[in-house]
């Protein structure tokens, strides 16, 4: 069922060349992209060079990297020296990085293809992608329909066949999100599992890089690649190996459902998640009920903290080392003020203004610290229930992907509210796979994460991929667009 | 009414790690702008910091000689303010958990100075301004820094410079930062306040922002003194506020009042995990310090029996008090290169700047030898002076300089000297015998005399004695 392993076959059974098959996709990409608008550069040049290296490497004979010559998509906020890397913001339209993220130098050193940088909400912002300064990205399962976000433009390449698999990062569902809206799967890993070195950041203690993928060994496969203690990141620690484990019986385990995840929820989506339930019952796995209580203030928690480390991180772009400046200015109080009015789009200047009140003097105890003090409540919750269980089951999203242009009439705690399951997991800091397990109404495919515990990434892809063999892969839904090989 | 002066300082010291706390680049003072810079210092998007394990040692060093409490545990903190010098719109400093608390420093008058705190934090990069722009030179831009923050207890000009002297003499022979003020490597902000001698509570204090010399910090504290004593005395109220000095006018001007304060809004700094010490690592750093000026001093007068006021001068800088222990080892009198030390170097290197160098042409083990021959009876004192002034001249060895006539005692016949010393002395001769114990100086002189100093005087008295008992 991989993706990846079944395009390296084509490749080390010289059914194709990797240059063959990069063309292929890069003309795919811009075939595709008038329409999905999923990529916001292109890198053709990048990805014909590790090509041909690639298949030097299969005319010697030699053999092949686990994503060697396999193309890819990188989020446009993970550096990559020499290609613009925009975050999808006014204020980074031109910036060229002058080095390479970590993740980005460990898939080059495979000879890893990258296809271009995926579209998202400008500085990861948004739920939609439609907070991109390139307009949103498309939902490949239904047009009409948003990809989501952030990562929304990694989800829907991946999604239609325009990269085998794509590279994202998820502060507070940013790849499990729009994954399940694309009906892909996406994975964030435990905090500290991948390298931030060159991630650009929006929220530093919740940010994360992990995989989107077809299906969960993909995941699993990609996860092994770009896991690794960094010395340049002294948060990350990398995490174990999973991709060699994936056939485990899941007779006996123990999966925790919290009331709390279900509040809410549109129908069609409980209903699949309930089918899914059955299933892992089927399976021999025990179902146990578990408390978390605190879920009832993660929107608030995540939004105080993610906008505090925000309004931080983003204080830098003020047009004077690189980025955008503006034109027109008499001093340089003006020519800063100008510069981010004119280069942040709304959403990021909501955020770094809630981020600013919340650490003002006379609101920090009241908003920050509370907010500090609440998380610590909600991990501890997290930790108790999974010493009762072996993860934890809850959808993904409270509905299905929303149609384009709607999350524009909505509030932006409306807009916020379609965070509620996934926000909770960055401030517990867990691992947590999304997976297709249902199509509702329009044919939106519908989510459920599984949550497991901290660098126990094995066991939550175990059950994925448990999941999809028990349904035979009836919910990984080909779009029927980009290259089908 | 005479007004009480209240004083406390805020110190910034730039450690002197070889790079900088949270990137690789060089610490080096100079150089090109923006070539001691790459993405972390200079706040590229999606670079990380990480934390310099050396920086925090010395910054554990800084507080351990000035008697702080060391935290087992602290933090990095962010830092909010917008000013080009400072790339990404934030200092990682530290806020509520600093890595030491509590010590002090103590005057000579006995009077104890206390440290509230020490922390480390990232110094900002300089503004240049150049034909009508402002240039950004970020090469000092994430070169470590320590702040030392003062307790008010310093109450005069004279005890704020003190305090800094004392400072800095310590953490120079730490070895834990250079503190050049005029290289901006040790800078201080001084808040003042006046009271009502006797009066429990404090006035309201002004800071004075980033002083560079101890010239500056006396006479802006001199002046603001004034300013506020003529604003008290005319029935006035002092307002909070932060004020520069300028060192043209010697006088202080507002920077700005209390409702312009900035807001930092700190926060923990995710990006750098916790700052975690053993006992262990505290202990093995504390054994690693080198004796501090004041010990080294002590043991000079106490043990060596080096005079009290060339004990402190040789204590004083590090390299000269390293450089006397080596020229003294294993001779005879320590006395001796002490007083070469403070007489015939410190003459020719005279000034602070010059001795706190400390690179003269003669090397320790080059007037260790000097000593040695001299002690050997080789040469005498005279000769060994002479010959130091010539050494510092030439940068030659005194085995270059002296010939060999001087050098060889087997040119010497003590015995022949004697003898005939005796035979031209008569009177002081007989006189000897006759019991007159003093007489035997003006044959040793005479024996000198004529070997025009070489001659061993010890030997030289031993030999007289023998001859004069035996007839």
């Amino acid at each position: 069922m991989s993706r990846i392993k079944r395009i390296r076959s084509l490749l080390t059974s010289k059914q194709i060349s990797c240059r063959e098959l990069t063309r292929l996709y890069l003309e795919a990409a811009e075939r595709e992209n008038g329409r999905l608008n999923a990529f916001i550069s292109i890198t053709a040049e990048t990805a014909m060079e590790a090509a041909a290296k690639t298949d030097e490497k299969l005319s010697r004979g030699e053999p092949l990297q686990a994503l060697e010559g396999i193309p890819f998509v990188l989020k446009d906020n993970i550096s990559t020296a020499g290609l613009k890397t925009t975050c999808a913001s006014r204020m980074l339209e031109n910036y060229v990085p002058v080095f390479d993220a970590k993740v980005w130098g460990l898939l080059k050193s495979q000879n890893a293809v990258l296809i271009g940088k995926g579209n998202m909400d400008e500085f990861a912002m948004g739920s939609t992608c439609e907070n991109s300064y390139f307009g949103g990205a498309k939902n490949p399962m239904n047009l009409e329909h948003a990809a989501g976000g952030s990562s929304g433009g990694v989800a829907a390449a991946v999604g239609a066949n325009l990269s085998v698999y794509g590279i994202g990062s998820d502060t507070g569902g940013s790849i499990r999100e729009p994954a399940s809206f694309c009906g892909v799967v996406g994975l964030k890993p435990t905090y500290g599992a991948v390298s931030r070195n060159g991630l650009i950041a929006y929220a530093s203690s919740f940010d994360q890089i992990g995989p989107i993928t077809a299906c969960a060994e993909d995941a699993a496969l990609v996860l092994d690649a770009i896991s690794e203690r960094d010395e340049g990141d002294m948060t990350s620690a990398g995490t174990g190996k999973t991709a060699g484990s994936l056939n485990r019986p899941l007779r006996g385990s123990r999966i925790g459902i919290a009331p709390q995840f279900f509040e809410g929820v549109s129908p069609e989506v409980a209903k699949a998640l309930q089918e899914a339930m059955s299933l892992y019952r089927a399976l021999g796995a025990e179902l146990v009920d578990c408390d978390l209580p605190g879920i009832g203030y993660a929107l608030p928690v995540y939004y105080i903290l993610a906008c505090a480390e925000a309004s931080s991180n983003l204080g830098r772009y003020d047009g004077i080392r690189y980025g955008y400046r503006a034109k027109d200015f008499d001093s340089l109080d003006e020519m800063i003020c100008k510069t981010r009015s004119e280069g942040f789009g709304p959403e990021v200047k909501r955020r770094i203004l809630l981020g600013t009140y919340v650490l003002s003097a006379g609101y920090f105890d009241a908003y920050y610290k509370k907010a500090k003090l609440l998380q610590a409540k909600i991990r501890d919750e997290f930790r108790k229930a999974l010493d009762g269980c072996d993860f934890l089951l809850a959808p993904t999203t409270p509905i299905t992907a929303i149609k384009s242009g709607e999350s524009m009439k909505m509030s932006a705690v409306e807009n916020y509210a379609m965070d509620i399951c996934t926000v909770t997991i960055n401030i517990a800091g867990l691992p947590a796979v999304s997976i297709p397990c249902g199509f509702g109404g329009g044919g939106l495919p519908i989510g459920m994460q599984l949550i497991g515990r901290h660098f126990d990434e094995g066991t939550i892809l175990n059950a994925a991929c448990a999941f999809e063999r028990e349904t035979g892969g009836k919910y990984l839904k080909n779009s029927g667009m980009g290259v089908l090989l | 009414m005479k007004w009480e002066t209240v004083i406390g300082l805020e110190t910034h010291v730039e450690l002197s790690t070889k790079s900088k706390i949270f990137c690789g680049c060089t610490t080096a003072f100079g150089g090109e702008p923006n070539t001691h810079c790459c993405p972390v210092c200079t706040g590229q998007p999606g670079s990380l910091p990480v934390l310099n394990r050396q920086a925090v040692e010395y910054a554990v060093k800084a507080g351990l000689v000035l008697n702080c409490r060391i935290n087992k545990y602290s933090r990095m903190d962010r830092k909010h303010y917008v000013y080009p010098d400072l790339p990404k719109a934030y200092q990682i400093s530290q806020y509520d958990r600093p890595l030491c608390t509590g010590g002090y420093v103590e005057l000579k008058n006995g009077r104890r100075i206390n440290i509230t705190r020490i922390h480390i934090e990232e110094d900002a990069g300089k503004l240049i301004h150049a034909g009508g722009k402002v240039l950004v030179d970020y090469n000092r831009g994430g070169v470590p820094l320590i702040e030392i923050v003062s307790e008010p207890d310093i109450r005069s000009a004279e005890e704020a410079v003190e305090y800094l002297e004392k400072l800095q003499l310590t953490l120079r022979a730490a070895g834990v930062s250079d503190c050049r003020m005029q290289e901006g490597s040790l800078r201080c902000d001084v808040n003042i306040s006046l009271r009502a001698p006797g009066a429990s509570s404090y006035g309201t204090r002004c800071e004075i922002k980033n002083l560079n010399s101890f010239v500056s910090v006396a006479s802006a504290i001199e002046h603001e003194y004034e300013r506020q004593r003529d604003i008290l005395e005319s029935g006035g109220v002092v307002e909070q506020e932060t004020r520069r000095y300028d060192a043209y006018s010697g006088e202080t001007s507002a920077m700005r009042g209390k409702e312009n304060a900035d807001d930092y809004r700190y926060f923990r700094e995710p990006d750098i995990i916790s700052i975690v010490l053993t006992d262990e690592e505290i202990e093995a750093l504390r054994a690693s310090l080198p004796e501090l000026p004041d010990a080294r001093k002590r043991r000079y007068v106490d043990v060596l029996g080096i005079p009290e006021a060339d004990a402190a001068m040789i204590a004083k800088y590090r390299r000269v008090s390293d450089y006397f222990e080596a020229a003294s080892y294993q001779t005879a009198s320590p006395r001796i290169a002490a007083t070469f030390i403070v007489t015939s170097m410190f003459s020719f290197i005279s000034t602070e700047a010059a001795r706190e160098e400390w690179l003269p042409p003669v090397s320790a083990e080059q007037l260790r030898e000097l000593i040695l021959l001299m002690e050997a009876g080789k040469i005498n004192r005279n000769v060994a002076k002479q010959t130091l002034s010539r050494m510092l001249e030439t940068g030659k060895s005194a085995a270059e300089l002296l010939s060999p006539e001087e050098l060889e005692p087997a040119g010497v016949d003590v015995d022949a000297l004697c003898r005939k010393a005796i035979a031209e002395n008569a009177a002081a001769a007989s006189d000897y015998r006759g019991g007159k114990e003093k007489a035997l100086k003006a044959l040793i002189g005479a024996v000198m005399k004529e070997s025009r100093g070489r001659a061993p005087a010890a030997e030289v008295e031993a030999s007289l004695k023998e001859l004069l008992s035996k007839t």
